[in-house]
């Protein structure tokens, strides 16, 4: 019988770190075998793992698939392969595309998409309300059935206070997770960058810290209210850290995520008006850095996830106030954690896979101990492997990453999904 | 190495000598204007002028300073150095101009200044007079008066001032 | 210099060698036929994505009057669909054989992303809030002759009153004014300044009336009624009775004191005497200098070469 044999590595999970092989049986999709040193059978394929740690493959509860509506940016597939080229063997595509995620048609749809592709798990999302306008709920219940357990309007956040409240009834008993893009749009109109000393000299309208704390405090409170848990996507300020770890010590059952380039790169960064690094949430300040990453130390930030959002490029050849925000994140993100975080690989790890799990809902199957048994989906990766970030050389359709050209440390050598083996040596089977 | 080829006593003398022929050649001097190059030739002008005032004390001869920077053939070529900015005191129509300037070369900076002149009006004449001629000539340009003609190699500098003029 | 993209690109050194090469366009300017051969065979194209028939008239003029070729592209706000590429519209121009692009663009930041695609000099004529920097460059010119400041602006007071939030004339003016030495103050209600003005030379003020007498130049921005819609202001009269130019205000200036509008007016509005009637007004001596000015930077960018010591 045919197995993965996966040799020399460091198993690393939720109950620590030990020297390990492990089998992988492939017809299963399961963990076989589990021990200090396994031989290999006549057939086996081995994958050398010397120098890598061996973890439960990483869940990304933040991607842009852009399929269906803007398949010249990504498609499901292509967006797949810089999953799995990024240890991802699980990812969470929002729902802002054309048409939106708010109906059973089109959820099933990005569902098959990604089965098709077969690189990693793409689970749709759902939209909080009908087309993400804010007016109407979203049929939860329907897309609950289908399987969605994390609803969004992400791009847009919930306006209407009363509509979030109705939102978060609506949704404790049905067992899925609502996840808000908080920014109070009243406060961003027209706003390009982070509103401070840079946006005053460039002369661009400015994205206020206040516009996301003040929705973050709004929906901390219809927690408390309704005591339904919530979800807080890409959070980029120091204030917004405050509040969640003070919710957090209230016993308040929220959860929050932070994006690489949130706790990478500050708003001077767009001195040269380069589109490349608009986002939304807007890069901040190195005040906010060091918030993030300590709110990551600490396990206020439950997840780090990559808001992997591809544009074509012609559209980040438009002036900044017209640009499209986003960047690709997918194949950057782990590097950059081990390579700007200060943190042990096992929490790194755990940001990036059991962490996300659990939020996504998918915690029977990716985040799981490297133990026998248990589904194979799995990333191993060179913790100290240093490369320079090419633009060109990535799997995404687009090419807007702002890291091109930088030498980052940390690179996803194999990567398992259901037992196969969907990347190896850095190069994607599929 | 610098050489000194003429002297303030010299200079002194060139332009003296110039500033009679000037009175010869235009059968004195109504009419004359003396025109400065910026930047070498104004104090030619200039000293040409006191020179001209001792001769004949009842025409004080008016002096100009003309900016050909706009006008060369070589924009874009070297840096321009704004100097002074042209000023032409009197309407040029019907004068004579005597364009002065301390060292007559490639002959284009004239050239220049002679295209620069149509825009002030058209003069009944116009004459040059250098400090010294150095040769290398690449326009049909002659200089009507001359201080000292001096032989020399395209790489060597002129610098001629009131103190004298020195080759290096 | 291969671009002017903001003022910011300028040591004061440069500020004053433009502005003494402004001294010989003036000159040329004052001719009876003001037009030399400096820039024959450049080709000059305006890219305007904003209307603004006077800047783009005033480098027009400028090129003509050192004798470059001129094209004038605009385009209109409502052609440019969202979806065009900016990189498209200056490649296919680009490859016309264009000198230089003098560009004016409602987004900030719009000319400096043109410097990416084309070998050409971009000049730029305005950008969204960000710079305007021969506004800047025009007015210290105005400055300088009025006040006799060849030297520079030491010691010199200037006022820059109005919506300093959304004014690349604000932003461009503050850096060159402090650069020659002015103290620089602002004077405008708390909404119409960046939300952030750190690492900005200059002092606040809210009270015109204090600030008016010690003044020696009073410069006006004009205020647009559209920020009324932002909450920005609660009525135009408001801001007139508080920030305008009344006679009142303009009877306590000190009598050199320059008065300065980079145009166009709002009469009754920050301009609530009749400019005519100011003895310091000199708006109408910054729209001749905006000539000048655009004739120095124009040669400064096209006409002055590496240096070939030694012809003469």
């Amino acid at each position: 019988m045919t197995r993965v044999l996966i040799t020399g590595g460091t198993v690393l999970d939720q109950t620590g770190e030990r020297r390990a092989d492990v089998a992988v049986d492939p017809a299963s999709g399961r963990i076989a075998d589990v021990a200090p040193a396994l031989a290999p059978s006549d057939g086996d394929v081995v994958l050398d793992a010397t120098g890598c740690f061996v973890s439960p493959g990483f869940v990304d509860l933040h991607v842009h698939l852009r399929e269906p509506g803007k398949e010249e940016a990504e498609t499901i597939e292509t967006g797949s392969r810089g999953a799995a080229l990024g240890g991802f063997t699980a990812v969470v595509a929002m729902p802002n595309t054309d048409p939106a995620h708010d109906s059973v048609a089109v959820v099933e749809f990005v569902r098959a998409q990604g089965e098709r592709a077969g690189l990693c798990e793409v689970l749709p999302s759902g939209c909080i309300t009908v087309g993400r306008a804010g007016e109407r709920l979203a049929p939860f219940g329907e897309l609950a059935g289908a399987g969605v357990r994390l609803f969004t309007d992400d791009g847009n956040g919930v306006q209407d206070p009363l509509l979030m409240r109705r939102a978060l009834e609506y949704a404790g008993p049905l067992g899925i997770t609502l996840a808000q893009h908080c920014e109070t749009s009243a406060l961003t109109k027209g706003a390009v960058m982070h509103e401070g000393a840079c946006c005053s000299h460039l002369g661009l309208p400015g994205w206020p810290a206040l516009a996301e704390e003040l929705m973050l405090f709004r929906d901390i409170e219809l927690v408390r209210l309704t005591g339904v848990g919530m979800h807080f996507l890409h959070l980029s300020t120091a204030r917004s850290v405050e509040l969640v770890r003070a919710a957090k010590a209230d016993g308040l059952p929220v959860t929050a995520e932070a994006a690489p380039h949130h706790f990478t790169l500050t708003d001077e960064m767009l001195t040269g008006y380069d589109p490349l690094f608009k986002v939304n949430p807007p890069l901040r300040t190195r005040a906010d850095i060091d918030a993030l990453k300590a709110g990551l130390a600490d396990g206020t930030i439950d997840a780090i996830a990559t808001d992997h959002a591809p544009h074509a490029p012609h559209t980040k050849e438009l002036p900044l106030d017209q640009a499209p925000p986003g960047m690709l994140g997918l194949e950057t993100a782990l590097a950059l954690a081990i390579s700007e975080l200060d943190m042990p690989p096992a929490a790194v790890v755990a940001a990036l896979s059991w962490k996300p799990a659990a939020i996504a809902g998918v915690a029977d199957r990716h985040g799981r101990p490297v133990a026998v048994g248990e589904p194979a989906n799995l990333a191993l990766f060179d913790p100290s492997h240093e490369w320079t970030v090419s633009a060109a050389g990535m799997a995404s359709k687009s090419r807007n990453t702002p890291y091109g050209g930088r030498t980052v440390r940390g690179k996803v050598r194999h990567t398992i999904f259901r037992g196969h083996p969907v990347v190896v040596d850095g190069h994607a089977t599929r | 190495m610098a050489r000194e080829v003429m002297s303030a006593a010299d200079v002194r003398r060139a332009l003296t000598r110039v500033a009679h022929e000037i009175v010869e050649r235009n059968h004195g001097l109504d009419g004359v204007v003396l025109v400065g190059l910026q930047r070498g030739g104004v104090w030619v002008a200039e000293a040409l002028a006191d020179v001209l005032a001792g001769i004949d004390a009842q025409h004080r001869v008016p002096v100009g300073a003309l900016d050909v920077s706009f006008h060369r053939d070589d924009v874009g070529l070297r840096p321009i150095v704004p100097g002074s900015v042209t000023d032409i005191p009197v309407p040029l129509d019907g004068r004579v101009v005597v364009l002065t300037d301390d060292v007559l070369f490639t002959g284009r900076t004239v050239r220049a200044a002679l295209e620069a002149l149509n825009e002030y009006g058209r003069p009944r004449a116009v004459q040059l007079a250098v400090v010294v001629d150095r040769g290398h000539r690449e326009l049909p340009i002659r200089p009507d008066y001359v201080g000292k003609n001096l032989p020399t190699s395209r790489d060597e500098q002129v610098a001629a001032n009131a103190d004298g003029v020195v080759l290096r | 210099m291969k671009h002017l993209l903001s003022i910011t690109d300028l040591s004061p050194a440069d500020i004053h060698g433009l502005l003494e090469l402004t001294d010989h366009m003036v000159e040329i300017s004052g001719r009876p036929i003001p037009k030399v051969p400096a820039l024959r065979g450049r080709n000059v194209v305006s890219l305007f994505f904003e209307d603004s028939t006077r800047t783009r008239t005033s480098f027009d003029t400028a090129a003509k009057r050192l004798s470059a070729d001129t094209m004038n592209f605009a385009v209109s706000s409502s052609s440019v669909n969202k979806g065009e590429s900016l990189r498209d519209t200056v490649e296919t121009i680009a490859a016309m054989g264009v000198d230089a692009f003098v560009v004016r663009h409602k987004s900030s930041g719009a000319p400096q992303m043109i410097t990416r695609w084309t070998n050409a000099s971009i000049i730029n004529a305005g950008d969204g809030w960000h710079q305007h920097p021969t506004q800047a460059l025009l007015d210290c010119y105005t400055i300088r002759t009025g006040l006799n400041r060849r030297d520079g602006f030491d010691g010199l007071h200037i006022a820059i009153v109005g919506d300093i939030r959304h004014s690349r004339v604000a932003r461009s003016d503050v850096q060159a004014f402090s650069a020659l030495g002015a103290r620089v103050t602002l004077i405008a209600p708390p909404t119409l300044l960046p939300p952030s003005l750190e690492g900005w030379p200059v002092e606040v003020s809210h009270d015109l009336d204090a600030v008016v007498p010690h003044v020696d130049v009073l410069y006006l921005l004009r205020v647009q009624r559209e920020r009324m819609d932002d909450a920005l202001l609660p009525s135009m009269e408001e801001y007139s009775a508080m920030y305008g130019l009344d006679s009142r205000r303009a009877a306590q200036l000190a009598p050199h004191a320059l008065v300065m509008h980079p145009g166009p007016m709002n009469r009754g509005v920050e301009m609530v005497v009749d400019p005519a009637e100011l003895p310091g007004s000199v708006i109408l001596n910054q729209v001749t200098n905006g000539v000048a000015v655009r004739m120095a930077v124009l040669f400064s960018v096209l006409g002055s070469g590496s240096d070939l010591r030694g012809s003469e």
